[in-house]
């Protein structure tokens, strides 16, 4: 009973916070509420017992994604008038595509007939938290079973990685570098100039080149 | 739930993708320490692993073995294709490699992406579950977006990039929601898994499974480019730099459509007569649009590109002709093997139009062509005769097969539709040898590198030579066919 009034609290939440996204006319505002949608979700999840899913979904989206996402959005001057110029434009023909792939969600699920061998033949039930933690479960699976799905997911990522510092690294003679074999192979002789400044002139860059040349 | 551990002798059958992959750290390596430098031994680094990998795979055994606890499956069809991927991508990096500097492309990290991508795509075409599918088509279309934008100075090259980048997340997006419901109605995300429900009498072919397959063919046919999911296509191939267009246009291609015909053919065959209309309809799309669109165009690039959409339209009209698997299935291989060397050799052409170190791609730029460069020009006529489907090309044989399998089953509308659409494109193909001909002729181009003569010459000779020797590369292709069946 409990269970199910904090379901019906997380989701009605969920569901305003993700209206108030696409809605809220500030997009600081709308970037908090999807942080508050991720919150609504991850309560979903620890309803269901997936408590490491739950974890996650705070951790990587909440911790890292959503921060990343406050800075560009907080960092970037977004002309939101600008933005919703074509939005009347082409409303009418959005929101038709949106109600047909609505009406076919509809057909879709009032047409699901829930074949009950389904739980037992899943490729991966859920197993029994009393029986084996949740994280361990998936431990044994990604790191067992699945280790070809790391091991390739990691190479994508590498490609990620090696696509974003070659689109943007720029090498510039500008960088003020330090190379420290240069640094430790100075003497005397090359690290300090002497220079006689002839009395009441100034004294230019000019000199020292000359002296240098002379000695 | 015992977890079965991987064992030892999975990692032999993915031994040509861990070639490249293990290649292509090495090359970031060497990138590391010698920088632009390099590019030219890298390139012939990544040839040479290549053509390492194909041979590891023509040695490796034929019949069906399902390896890292199924995830993964290796038969005489993956084999086939993977080899046929592989010549592709190795003869466009020799083709491209030495204009990699010319176009600001002379980075090393170009050939490791090339080469990454292409280990996508050998997994894309061994998967045997959704989530080997979608991570194969991740590693190779993340390594194409970055590809295409490889050229960070050219406005046009970053455009086409990000162009290429949305709009695949977004197909990527509908692939991944049509796979979760595939795996809700199915209960599982393994070919083999999907196959046993589906064929299961009481077994739904529900409405769930239907909508999942529709959102998933959206999603593969933006990888094939086929209408309606083209529209990237002509902007992509345009604004990215010639010698990674020439990329775009070979191997991935053969890469998408063979995972197309895997999943279709083995998981969802039990299917097929729901799945059949949407391949009809879009092969039809397909054939029209790009016999109509290519009219238009005056960049040859661009033409290209539609015509490689039209192309892929030809293509499925095999595969929709589902009661003759193996028939279906071998000529859509053939059809994939002839498009792939003909587009080869207009590459090879397209890349040879320089004048003295510039680069040309109108189609008003090959005028007179003939007097000057008569072979190549005999080539490019050649190669847009066989496009055309003219007897006794390859391209006819190639059309003939799909064709002839589809009124086999019955599909008339769409083969009239099909060689209606061949007639309107043969304008554009054929205007080009107007050009050639029959215009008042430019300066000289300059002369192609040894490695450009190459692959025009071999990819001459096979569209001429093919029609007469048919018989041994159809005897491959219905190999590899028959292990789908």
């Amino acid at each position: 009973m409990v269970a199910v009034v904090f379901f019906y609290i997380f989701a009605i939440f969920l569901v305003i916070s993700a209206v108030m996204v696409i809605s809220a006319r500030n997009p600081v505002y709308a970037v908090f509420f999807l942080i508050l949608a991720f919150f609504n979700a991850t309560g979903l999840f620890i309803l269901l017992g997936a408590e490491f899913l739950a974890m996650l979904l705070l951790m990587v989206y909440v911790g890292a994604v959503m921060v990343l996402f406050l800075f560009v959005v907080m960092m970037i001057d977004i002309d939101l008038k600008e933005m919703s110029r074509g939005f009347l434009q082409y409303a009418p023909i959005g929101s038709l595509v949106g109600i047909i792939i609505l009406a076919e969600i509809i057909m879709v699920v009032g047409g699901f007939t829930y074949d009950a061998s389904l739980i037992t033949t899943t490729a991966v039930p859920i197993p029994d938290v009393a029986e084996i933690s949740n994280l361990e479960a998936f431990g044994l699976l990604l790191y067992g079973e699945y280790v070809f799905f790391i091991e390739l997911a990691g190479i994508i990522l590498l490609v990620a990685l090696i696509g974003a510092i070659i689109l943007t690294l720029k090498t510039t003679n500008k960088a003020h570098r330090q190379d420290i074999s240069v640094q430790v192979a100075r003497n005397t002789e090359t690290a300090i100039e002497m220079v006689s400044v002839k009395s009441g002139q100034a004294f230019s860059k000019n000199d020292t080149i000359k002296m240098n040349k002379k000695g | 739930m015992p977890s079965e551990m991987v064992s030892q002798s999975d990692f032999l059958y993915i031994l040509p993708e861990l070639t490249l992959i293990v290649g292509g750290l090495i090359t970031l390596l060497i990138a590391g320490f010698k920088g632009k430098k390099s590019v030219a031994m890298v390139a012939n680094f990544a040839i040479a692993l290549m053509t390492i990998a194909a041979i590891i795979l023509f040695f490796l055994p034929q019949d069906v073995m399902r390896v890292f606890n199924g995830l993964v499956i290796n038969d005489s069809y993956s084999i086939y294709m993977k080899i046929l991927t592989l010549f592709g991508a190795a003869a466009t990096l020799l083709m491209i490699k030495n204009f990699l500097e010319s176009r600001k492309l002379d980075q090393p990290e170009f050939i490791v992406l090339v080469m990454f991508a292409v280990a996508g795509m050998m997994f894309m075409i061994s998967a045997n579950n959704l989530l080997t599918l979608y991570l194969g088509i991740e590693m190779q279309s993340l390594s194409l977006y970055i590809l295409a934008a490889f050229n960070r100075s050219s406005t046009k090259a970053t455009e086409s990039g990000l162009k290429y980048f949305i709009l695949g997340a977004l197909s990527s997006g509908l692939l991944l929601y049509g796979m979760s419901f595939i795996y809700g109605f199915t209960g599982s995300a393994s070919y083999d898994l999907i196959a046993e429900h589906l064929g299961n009498p009481d077994g739904s072919s529900s409405m769930g499974v239907i909508f999942g397959i529709t959102l998933m063919s959206a999603g593969l046919m933006f990888k094939i480019s086929a209408v309606p999911f083209h529209m990237w296509t002509p902007d992509v191939y345009e604004g990215a730099p010639t010698p990674v267009t020439a990329f775009f246009a070979t191997a991935p291609k053969i890469a998408a459509m063979a995972m197309l015909v895997r999943i279709l053919y083995s998981p969802f065959i039990d299917i097929a007569k729901d799945w059949q209309q949407i391949v009809v309809f879009v092969a039809i799309a397909s054939m029209v649009l790009g016999g109509f669109a290519g009219i238009a165009q005056r960049n040859l690039k661009r033409l290209m590109a539609y015509s490689s959409i039209a192309h892929m339209g030809y293509a499925l009209v095999g595969l929709s002709a589902i009661s003759n698997v193996g028939g279906s299935i071998q000529s859509v291989i053939l059809y994939m093997s002839i498009y792939l060397i003909t587009t080869l050799g207009v590459f090879a052409c397209i890349l040879g139009m320089k004048r003295s170190g510039d680069s040309f791609e109108k189609i008003s730029d090959l005028a007179g062509m003939w007097r000057n460069h008569p072979v190549i020009a005999v080539s490019l006529t050649i190669f847009m005769f066989s496009l055309t489907g003219m007897p006794p090309l390859a391209g006819f044989l190639a059309k003939w097969e799909v064709f002839s399998v589809a009124v086999n089953e019955g599909l008339w509308v769409m083969v009239v539709v099909g060689v209606l659409a061949s007639v309107v494109s043969a304008y554009y193909y054929l205007r080009i040898v107007k050009v050639i001909y029959f215009d008042e002729s430019k300066e000289k181009f300059d002369p192609m590198s040894i490695e450009l003569k190459l692959v025009l010459g071999f990819a001459t000779l096979f569209t001429i030579i093919f029609t007469i020797f048919p018989s041994s590369l159809r005897e491959l292709a219905q190999h590899a066919a028959q292990s789908l069946n």
